[in-house]
C-alpha cells in the first residue's frame, strides 16, 4: 500500500469499482476501501439488468449470469397477466460473482483494494477534501489523496461530511425485502414477473425473477410512506405463506433503493459521488446496477482528467455530464413513477384488460404505456397533474 | 434523550435507515449498527423505512421521561 493516492474510492460495489477502473486506466493511482470482508457480499439486490447495461462494462459471462430473460409478465391486482416479449434480452445476475469480476477488472488496471476498511471521516483542508479517515481491523488510520470518490451506497455518509445532503426522504425510499427460494417450478425460466396493487406492494411492485436451477429471487419494495403503516417483510411473508408455504429459502435480505432523481449536487472540491450514494438509480424500475456503473465510469474518467490537467474546476463538470447521459431521463422516469404510485387497483386492472387485446407480436413496453394512455384518457390527466405539480 | 432502539439480533445491516436519517445519526459497519445519541432527534423516519421492523420507539421510556418532566 502506498502512503498517497491520486484517488481513493469509498465502496467496492459496481459504481465504485467501475469508477476505479476508469481512473486507473488513465494512469491514476487508485485505492478502493470496502467496509465489508468481501467484495460482492452480502448481496442486496434483485439482480436484474439489461444486456446493454452489462455489456458496456464487462463481457456477459455464464460465470455471473444466473439466467437469461426474454419476457416480462405484468400481473394486475385481479390476476390478469400481460406478457411482453423484450426487444433486448436481459439477465438475472449472480451479484456475488459479478461484483468480484468487476473488482478484478479494476485491479487489472492497477487499482488496489482493501476490504474490512470502514471509512468514518474525511480529511478536509481549507474547504477541500483531501483524504479519508478509516478503521481497519480495529485500528484508526488515514490516507491522503487528490480526489475522493464516494461510492458508499444507499447508506452514504461520506458526501454529507463534505457538506452535500445525501440522505433520501423516507417517502422516496423503496424499502425492499427479498428471498432467494429454491424449486420455484411454476414459473417460466425466461420471464421476470411483476405484480402490482394494494395486496402485493402499494407504491412499489412485487417481483419474481428466475435464477439458475429452478431458484428465484422473490421480493418487493414499498415506499417508506407505506412502510410506516406496514413493513415490507409482512407483504413477503403473506405471499410466501400462500404461494410457497414449504419452501427452501437460500438467502433472505433487506435493502433500500433511493427511487428518486439524482442529488442536486454530486461534486464538491476534491470529491464526487457515484452510484446509489448519488441516487443514480432508475426511479421507475428501481434498477441501479447499470446506472451506477455509468455514473462510476463518468466520475472515474472526469476525476482522472481533472488530475491530469491540474484543473480542479473540471471535476465540477461531472454533474453536467451525468445529467446529459442519464440524470435528465431519470427526472422523467421519476414523474411517471409518481403517477403510477397513486394508481388504484381498478386502474391497473383496466390497463391490463386493454393491453391483453393487443397481439403478442406487437407488444412492447412502449406500447404498454401507449395503450394505457389511449384507452384510459383519464391517465393523461393523472400524468399531466404529476408533471404540473413537480 | 434517545428513544429509538435498533434490535441488533434482528437487524440485517441493510442501511435503509442510514439512507433516510436526516441527522446522520446512524453508524453502520459490516455487521454492527448504532445510533449516535448526540445527533438523534427521535424523528422516527428510520423506524418507518426499516423493511423488516427491527427499529423500535421506546414508548415506556418516553412516558416515564414525560412524567418526570425530562422531555
Amino acid at each position: 500500500m502506498k502512503n498517497y493516492y491520486d484517488i481513493v474510492v469509498v465502496g467496492g460495489g459496481p459504481a465504485g469499482t467501475v469508477a476505479a477502473r476508469f481512473a486507473a486506466e488513465r494512469g491514476m493511482s487508485v485505492l478502493i476501501l470496502e467496509k465489508d470482508r468481501d467484495i460482492g457480499y452480502p448481496v442486496r439486490c434483485g439482480e436484474a439488468i439489461s444486456h446493454a447495461g452489462v455489456a458496456e462494462f464487462i463481457d456477459p459471462d455464464p460465470a455471473f449470469i444466473s439466467s437469461t430473460i426474454s419476457k416480462f409478465a405484468f400481473i394486475a391486482p385481479d390476476g390478469t397477466e400481460v406478457v411482453i416479449p423484450l426487444e433486448e434480452k436481459g439477465y438475472i445476475l449472480e451479484r456475488r460473482i459479478f461484483d468480484y469480476e468487476l473488482a478484478k477488472k479494476a485491479a487489472d488496471k492497477g487499482a488496489e483494494i482493501l476490504t474490512r476498511a470502514y471509512v468514518n471521516g474525511l480529511i478536509i483542508d481549507s474547504g477541500r477534501v483531501c483524504g479519508v479517515k478509516y478503521e481497519f481491523r480495529g485500528e484508526q488510520k488515514e490516507i491522503r489523496c487528490k480526489i475522493v470518490i464516494a461510492a458508499d451506497g444507499v447508506e452514504s455518509r461520506v458526501g454529507r461530511w463534505a457538506g452535500i445532503k445525501t440522505y433520501t426522504d423516507f417517502r422516496d425510499m423503496e424499502c425492499c425485502v427479498q428471498m432467494t427460494v429454491a424449486n420455484i417450478t411454476d414459473r417460466d425460466r425466461d420471464t421476470c414477473y411483476f405484480y402490482f396493487g394494494e395486496k402485493f406492494a402499494p407504491q412499489g411492485y412485487f417481483w419474481i425473477f428466475p435464477k439458475s436451477n429452478g431458484a428465484a429471487n422473490i421480493g418487493l419494495g414499498v415506499s417508506g410512506k407505506v412502510g410506516k403503516k406496514r413493513p415490507a417483510i409482512s407483504f413477503l411473508n403473506d405471499f410466501m405463506e400462500k404461494k410457497y408455504p414449504e419452501s427452501a429459502v437460500l438467502t433472505s435480505i433487506a435493502g433500500g433503493v433511493p427511487s428518486v432523481t439524482t442529488l442536486e449536487k454530486i461534486s464538491a472540491p476534491g470529491i464526487i459521488i457515484v452510484g446509489d450514494a448519488a441516487r443514480q438509480v432508475n426511479p421507475l424500475s428501481g434498477g441501479g446496477i447499470a446506472s451506477g456503473m455509468i455514473g462510476g465510469s463518468i466520475g472515474g474518467r472526469i476525476a482522472a482528467e481533472s488530475i491530469l490537467a491540474g484543473d480542479e474546476k473540471h471535476l465540477l463538470t461531472y454533474d453536467k455530464a451525468w445529467n446529459e447521459r442519464l440524470g435528465k431521463r431519470h427526472e422523467i422516469f421519476d414523474r411517471i413513477k409518481n403517477g403510477i404510485y397513486y394508481f388504484t387497483d381498478e386502474k391497473f386492472n383496466a390497463i391490463a384488460h386493454s393491453f391483453s387485446k393487443i397481439e403478442y407480436e406487437k407488444r412492447t413496453i412502449g406500447n404498454l404505456f401507449k395503450t394505457a394512455l389511449l384507452n384510459h384518457p383519464s391517465l393523461l390527466i393523472d400524468i399531466a397533474r404529476v408533471f404540473l405539480v413537480r | 434523550m434517545l428513544l429509538i432502539e435498533i434490535l441488533p439480533d434482528k437487524c440485517d445491516f441493510c442501511g435503509c435507515c442510514v439512507g433516510v436519517c436526516p441527522e446522520d445519526a446512524i453508524e453502520l459497519k459490516e455487521a454492527e449498527i448504532s445510533i449516535i445519541e448526540s445527533l438523534c432527534t427521535n424523528c422516527s423516519k428510520c423506524i418507518w423505512a426499516c423493511p423488516i421492523e427491527v427499529i423500535k420507539f421506546d414508548i415506556e421510556k418516553y412516558k416515564k421521561a414525560k412524567n418526570e418532566k425530562l422531555l
